[in-house]
């Protein structure tokens, strides 16, 4: 099974004690936990509801469990996890609200990537009339998987509604740190949120 | 060998049958535990015997998602059943006749203590691997409570961490039915050259509805007249020729006071009952790997139950993983080949044995 390494994974990484205990929603093949695993000697499980997501990561070595993450993090006690992290999947989720909620019940740390919508690309694509088609949303509006696209600034002021402590965010573009204006020029972000 | 009821095996016999072999440090060992009707015989045939194939033959051989041109598989027959492993029909070595109603009740802990036994025999000192579906499922996890350092992986598949009270209540319905034959003679119908078979065949009949599926029954007899409306109670319905097959054919070749006993064995399992309920508390002695399957359409061990038992071991941060297969056919999936379920176990050992 080849393992296949997203640009998110090392700042993940970096948010990672070592010897963690991480849970790794939507984790399909388990490329981030056997990341973690290796560099950080985390130890955790994937929550995966594809059947090919399931074997690939039973075959990578990865824990996982097979579950619908709409109906929650039920089986996991609160704080039983140094970190819950939800990797490029948040804008897929019909309950945005409700697995932030989860994430924090069940992990000290919650940690959130999703692309980012008011990259520059996605802008001028909407102001010519269509929707936006790029690298990190390479879908079509009618065969794509993503519900709830935000912005950087739209997840910002959704930390803020919910009161949810943003203790650091990383802003990426082609794999590079993107600190100027990172709403129009980053392409993915990834936030480690506590609760306040 | 003392037992859970504090009645002693003065002495016992196994039955096993092995395949493949035995690596040279004794590590490549799966233990094939077998659910209420089954034997030591999981996979191959018997050579010029028809319809001979072990009862796991599509999960168990040569190539096969339980790879015997890689691993050393060994099936058991448990104690108190009657392929060949000392039972109710075997010969009181005090008395010379059959042991009938005076074989103990054994427990799924008995079977694993004798299979440990097995395994010293073998001088396997820890298998790779113990795997077992229903009440087999039962004695994997079993064995990596009671002998956590003798198993590397368990294999957990449409079990349930013990039954409830409908599954009890089946089983009591089963029970009955072989116990209030008048050819049972409280258990001692041997001696009496008779065989419950009328409650045998009931019992039978009771649990096979309980391994199908609605909806699979439904898809596979319907409604469906075997000829007609004939206002007689012969059998009319597809579905109940087909109950009454399985009941006569069980008959044939099961011995009523194991039926008895096994069920009784399925009723009493209850790891957490020791530590007051606590499932997470009885599987912390746990050390191994576990892979748990279940499948959506299991009435029976319903995936709730898989799960009671994922979660007693993710509170235990045990590695464990678990597959939730689609499958049409109720508990009886365990002992067919949906794709994803043999993907599973292949992928699970595959990547085990690297």
């Amino acid at each position: 099974m080849t393992l296949s390494m997203r640009p998110d994974f090392s700042t993940i990484a970096g948010w990672i004690s070592p010897g963690a205990r991480v849970l790794d929603l939507g984790c399909y093949d388990g490329s981030l936990l056997a990341h973690l695993s290796a560099s950080r000697g985390a130890r955790g499980y994937g929550i995966e509801i594809d059947d090919e997501g399931v074997v690939a990561s039973i075959g990578n070595g990865v824990n996982v469990l097979q579950s619908d993450l709409e109906s929650g993090l039920a089986g996991f006690d609160d704080r039983s996890f140094d970190s819950v992290i939800l990797s490029q999947t948040l804008q897929a989720m019909r309950r945005v609200e409700a697995i932030v909620d989860e994430m924090l019940r069940v992990g000290r740390e919650a940690i959130v990537s999703f692309p980012n919508f008011g990259h520059w690309s996605h802008r001028t694509q909407v102001l010519q009339g269509r929707m936006p088609v790029s690298p990190s949303i390479p879908y079509q509006w009618y065969n794509t998987p993503n519900i709830h696209l935000c912005t950087v600034d739209d997840f910002d002021a959704f930390c803020t509604e919910r009161k949810v402590h943003v203790v650091e965010r990383v802003v990426l573009h082609q794999a590079r740190r993107v600190r100027l204006l990172p709403n129009l020029l980053g392409s993915l972000a990834i936030y480690r949120l506590r609760s306040a | 060998m003392a037992l859970s009821s504090g009645a002693v095996m003065p002495s016992f016999e196994l039955a096993y049958e092995t395949y493949g072999t035995l690596n040279a440090s004794r590590s490549n060992a799966i233990l094939v535990c077998h659910a209420l009707n089954a034997s030591h015989h999981v996979a191959g045939t018997y050579a010029g015997v028809a319809e001979s194939e072990g009862w796991w033959d599509n999960m168990i051989g040569p190539g096969k998602p339980v790879d015997t041109d890689r691993y050393f598989v060994i099936g058991v027959n448990n104690l108190g059943s009657c392929f060949g492993s000392t039972g109710p029909a075997s010969t009181h070595p005090a008395t010379g006749k059959p042991w009938g109603a005076d074989f103990p009740i054994v427990t799924v802990e008995d079977w694993v203590d004798a299979q440990a036994r097995l395994a010293d025999h073998l001088d396997i000192e820890r298998f790779f691997a113990v795997m077992g579906g229903s009440l087999g499922g039962m004695q994997a996890l079993s064995w990596s409570i009671r002998y956590p350092k003798r198993i590397a992986n368990a294999l957990v598949i449409a079990a349930a961490p013990n039954l409830s009270a409908q599954n009890i209540a089946f089983n009591e319905v089963a029970r009955a039915a072989i116990m209030t034959d008048p050819e049972f003679y409280g258990g001692h119908y041997y001696e009496h050259g008779t065989k419950p078979d009328r409650g045998l065949r009931v019992a039978r009949m009771i649990g096979h509805i309980t391994y199908i599926s609605d909806e699979q029954m439904a898809e596979k007899f319907g409604r469906q007249l075997r000829e007609g409306l004939n206002f007689s109670f012969a059998p009319e319905f597809q579905i109940e020729s087909y109950l009454r097959h399985q009941g006569e054919k069980f008959a044939e070749y099961f011995d009523a006071n194991t039926y008895l006993r096994i069920t009784k064995a399925l009723d009493y399992f209850d790891p957490a009952k020791g530590a007051n309920g606590d499932l997470a508390r009885a599987l912390s002695p746990a050390t191994c790997r576990f892979l748990v399957i279940a499948f959506t359409t299991d009435w029976r061990f319903t995936p709730a139950r898989s799960r009671e038992i994922v979660k007693a071991l993710v509170d235990n941060q045990r590695d464990v993983s678990y597959a939730e297969i689609v499958a049409p056919h109720g508990h009886d999936a365990f002992l067919l080949d949906t794709p994803q379920y043999h993907a599973v176990l292949r992928a699970y050992l595959d990547k085990a044995a690297r």
